[in-house]
């Protein structure tokens, strides 16, 4: 997960967060890190670019992108 | 009905931005291009926003914030602005990936920040700003379109203040295409020397510039603005003297009303031919000063030519380093310039 | 000097489209229920057999002979001179003499359907590419090609807002004749389509994979489209040497910012919500006026709720006749509230009201359908025409009969 944060702070150039000062858990959309719609598309092209992962349905955003441990989860679910 | 120029704001490549005296010190730069001297966005716009703004729209987000800070305005009942490139930097990003990666793992923040109108409604977006907002995208008439929609705004009388504002920025890019036409001085040239060189081309430039009109006067009004008007592709220098006589004999004026006359010669031996021609006809007995020195040549410096116009009104003097004050009060102001003799314009403003 | 109750007037228009190379033929295809959404055949992009566009049924080089403009210029200086050169002609004001004309256009991109040719070479070798293809780079130099074709010169600009540019344009063009700065204002805008704003759009993934269902309750997303429409604006002086030949007047405007996200509508549809107020209050009409609404209607789930909302909070309890005819023509950008424009004018002379074609499940959230079918014979006496773009822009106007 550790790479997973600092990836997500280079993707979406958060320059006021420190990839360790990411919550396991923290939510990221709307509260926590307060990330946006477009931030989530950024996202689904970073499953692409760095782990190889095409986000089937996009409605499964939200759920996948909650925290960064979901996010992790569903990485090693889809790399299985 | 007036229009009054109450604050501004202005990012170049000279120490422009926030209170200060007039120009003290010129900064000089040497090659062809000259960089903005920006300042810290922190102070401007919150972290959490910078993330995903590229440089000019940071420049002219900021520049735009500065000035609604010294005219004490939260939320202008307008926002107007030009831009005769856009946001260069972010259209590059995402024409080089989409070019480079076949089209594929594109990402959309290049994409929605290289929209031309993305300055103007960042600036809307920070101050929940609900009113009138537009952006003209006209080459070297860009920024005059946007004054005379403020302009025109005001004499409607549905508003009292407006944010009006003009921003171009050079990349990396842009400035080796432009070089390609030939527009800039091929041998090394400090930014002070520029009016005695001679040869063909100019020194790239950019900046943002912002001010905040209105049709309400104010203690703190730097002057006001009292013509703007353009001109496309006059057929010789007969027809330039016609349009300024135009001009002047509209607003009730003549010739000898005029105090100072601020050129937008840019260094091209060519293109500065123009206003030669004029130095030797109306404008023979005028002071006159220049501006392109100080921020170089690109289709909305006269966002800086206003800027500095205001301030020299403001001051009651030119700045020392731009020459002698000419005697007598400087009461009034026309500016003139012309973008490579396709776009001209006059702005004329008096002390309130 | 301004005068706030000076008419302004629609003396002609002109428009080329993914339905019709121009305003009878776009009229047919409104008509007959035929859309011009199909498969990508002009670009070589990767999602050529993915992405469903609305293209103009010409190429490059016969628009150019048509227009007289070198083939080799940018599509969307091609598309914008077509359809200016139309309303020009059609308003027929060659023999009035010195009148004060301007010109007020608007494009998204200006000319980087050919920039995008250049700038492959180029990211190779600085030196590489020609330097033709970007010559014309810029918004404004696009619409100086038609400007300098056509003849104006009194007054040219360039508006660019996204998707109310063109909205953007006719109004400001209508305050140039009421500030007597202009006597006629040629104002609408051109788009063509490249693959910088397609790969753009798709990115946001927005874009349908098949035609387009505006307003529907299982809409997917929006078809790019092409094209440009213009109108002939004229003060009352004009107008009064023309009689016959008057669309309409323009009788409402207005310009509002969302201020609510980068590219996403609010939901409550604020900026829509005080675009279509402004432009009534200025017009001096009831909400219940409205005999028709041309929706801005893209086809995303976004814009089609706000926009739904802030109509029903509008002009509830009762609507007016409604349709997205971008489900015809597909969203053509910077084009679309010229093409709109004198979609809605058209409505007024002919009295139709144009169908939300492939509607196909009400959108439950609302308390009303669009049209579904063409309709002839109908009085319409205000048109109100939507244009709500990326960066909160949202402008309406209003068109009213004579």
């Amino acid at each position: 997960m550790t790479d997973l944060k600092r990836q997500i702070v280079e993707q979406l150039n958060l320059q006021h967060v420190k990839p360790e000062d990411i919550g396991d858990d923290q939510p990221l959309f709307v509260e926590g890190l307060g990330l946006d719609s477009i931030d989530a598309l950024e996202l689904i092209v970073l499953l692409q670019q760095q782990y190889n992962i095409k986000l089937n349905n996009a409605e499964d955003g939200p759920k996948v992108f909650q925290t960064v441990r979901t996010m992790a989860d569903y990485i090693k679910k889809q790399q299985s | 009905m007036k229009t009054f120029i109450r604050a501004t704001g202005n990012i170049s490549p000279q120490e422009t931005l926030g209170p200060g005296p007039l120009l003290q010190d010129l900064v000089i730069q040497t090659g062809n291009r000259l960089a903005c001297i920006e300042p810290d966005y922190l102070k401007y716009i919150d972290i959490k926003f910078i993330r995903r703004m590229s440089r000019i729209i940071k420049m002219g987000t900021a520049a735009g914030m500065e000035c609604l800070l010294e005219a004490g305005v939260k939320n202008p009942d307008a926002i107007t602005m030009g831009t005769a490139y856009g946001c260069l930097e972010d259209t590059g990003v995402f024409l080089k990936k989409m070019l480079t990666q076949n089209e594929e793992m594109l990402t959309p923040t290049a994409f929605i920040q290289s929209t031309h109108n993305t300055i103007g409604a960042q600036i809307a977006l920070l101050l929940q700003c609900h009113n009138y907002n537009n952006t003209f995208v006209h080459r070297g008439f860009s920024f005059e379109s946007a004054l005379l929609d403020a302009m025109m705004l005001l004499e409607e009388n549905t508003v009292q203040t407006v944010l009006t504002g003009a921003a171009d920025e050079i990349t990396d890019a842009s400035h080796a295409i432009l070089s390609r036409f030939g527009l800039y001085k091929k041998e090394p040239i400090a930014n002070t020397d520029l009016f005695a060189s001679h040869t063909k081309g100019t020194i790239a430039g950019e900046g943002a510039a912002f001010f905040l009109l209105s049709n309400q006067p104010s203690a703190t009004d730097y002057a006001s603005l009292d013509a703007v008007y353009t001109f496309y592709k006059p057929a010789g220098i007969v027809e330039v003297e016609e349009h300024i006589a135009g001009l002047l004999e509209q607003q009730g004026l003549s010739l000898t009303d005029i105090d100072l006359v601020m050129e937008g010669n840019n260094g091209d031996a060519t293109g500065d031919g123009i206003y030669y021609a004029l130095d030797k006809t109306i404008f023979a007995r005028h002071p006159k000063v220049y501006y392109k020195h100080l921020c170089g040549e690109y289709p909305t410096s006269t966002g800086f030519a206003l800027w500095l116009a205001a301030s020299i009104i403001k001051n009651k003097l030119l700045p020392f380093a731009l020459g002698h004050s000419p005697s007598g009060d400087i009461k009034r102001i026309l500016v003139y310039n012309h973008y490579e003799n396709l776009h001209h314009s006059l702005m004329l403003l008096s002390a309130c | 000097m301004y005068t706030k109750s000076a008419a302004v007037y629609v003396a002609g228009v002109g428009v080329v489209s993914a339905i019709g190379n121009n305003t009878a033929a776009c009229l047919q295809s409104l008509e007959n229920g035929v859309a011009g959404i199909g498969p990508i055949t002009s670009l070589d992009t990767i999602h050529k057999n993915s992405l469903p566009v609305a293209e103009v049924k010409l190429t490059n080089q016969e628009l150019s002979e048509i227009t007289g403009l070198p083939a080799t210029v940018s599509r969307t200086a091609l598309l914008g001179m077509k359809a200016a050169k139309e309303a020009w002609v059609d308003a027929g004001l060659s023999h009035l003499p010195a009148l004060r004309t301007g010109l007020v256009s608007a494009n998204s991109v200006g000319g980087m359907d050919k920039t995008e040719s250049f700038f492959g070479s180029f990211i190779q070798d600085s030196q590489g590419g020609r330097l033709k293809n970007v010559v014309n780079h810029e918004c404004g130099a696009v619409t100086e090609l038609v400007a300098d074709a056509v003849g104006i010169k009194h007054l040219v600009t360039t508006i660019s807002t996204a998707c109310s540019s063109s909205a953007n344009s006719i109004f400001y063009g209508a305050r140039l004749i009421k500030h007597n700065i202009l006597d006629v204002v040629v104002a609408g805008g051109a788009d063509a389509l490249t693959k910088f704003t397609l790969n753009g759009f798709n990115t946001l993934q927005i874009l349908d994979k098949e035609p387009c269902q505006p307003f529907d309750e299982n809409r997917r997303g929006l078809n790019l489209g092409e094209g440009a429409g213009y109108v002939v604006l004229v003060s009352e002086a004009v107008a009064k040497k023309l009689k016959n030949n008057l669309y309409g007047r323009l009788s409402g405007y207005s310009n509002a910012n969302d201020a609510h996200h980068q590219t996403a509508s609010s939901p409550e549809g604020t900026g829509s919500y005080m675009a279509m107020r402004g432009a009534l209050s200025l017009s001096g009409l009831e909400p219940k006026d409205i005999s028709y609404i041309n929706l801005h209607g893209t086809g995303t789930y976004n814009n089609d709720i706000s926009e739904g909302t802030a109509i029903r909070r509008l002009f509830e309890p009762s609507y007016p006749k409604m349709s997205s005819t971008k489900s015809f023509t597909g969203h053509t950008l910077g084009a679309s509230g010229g093409i709109e424009a004198v979609f809605s004018v058209l409505a007024l002379k002919h009295g139709i009201i144009y169908p939300n074609l492939r509607l196909q499940t009400p959108m439950q959230a609302l308390p009303f359908v669009p049209e579904t079918v063409f309709q002839k014979n109908i009085t319409v006496h205000h048109v109100l025409s939507n244009s709500f773009g990326f960066g909160g822009n949202c402008s309406s106007l209003i068109f009213s009969k004579l």
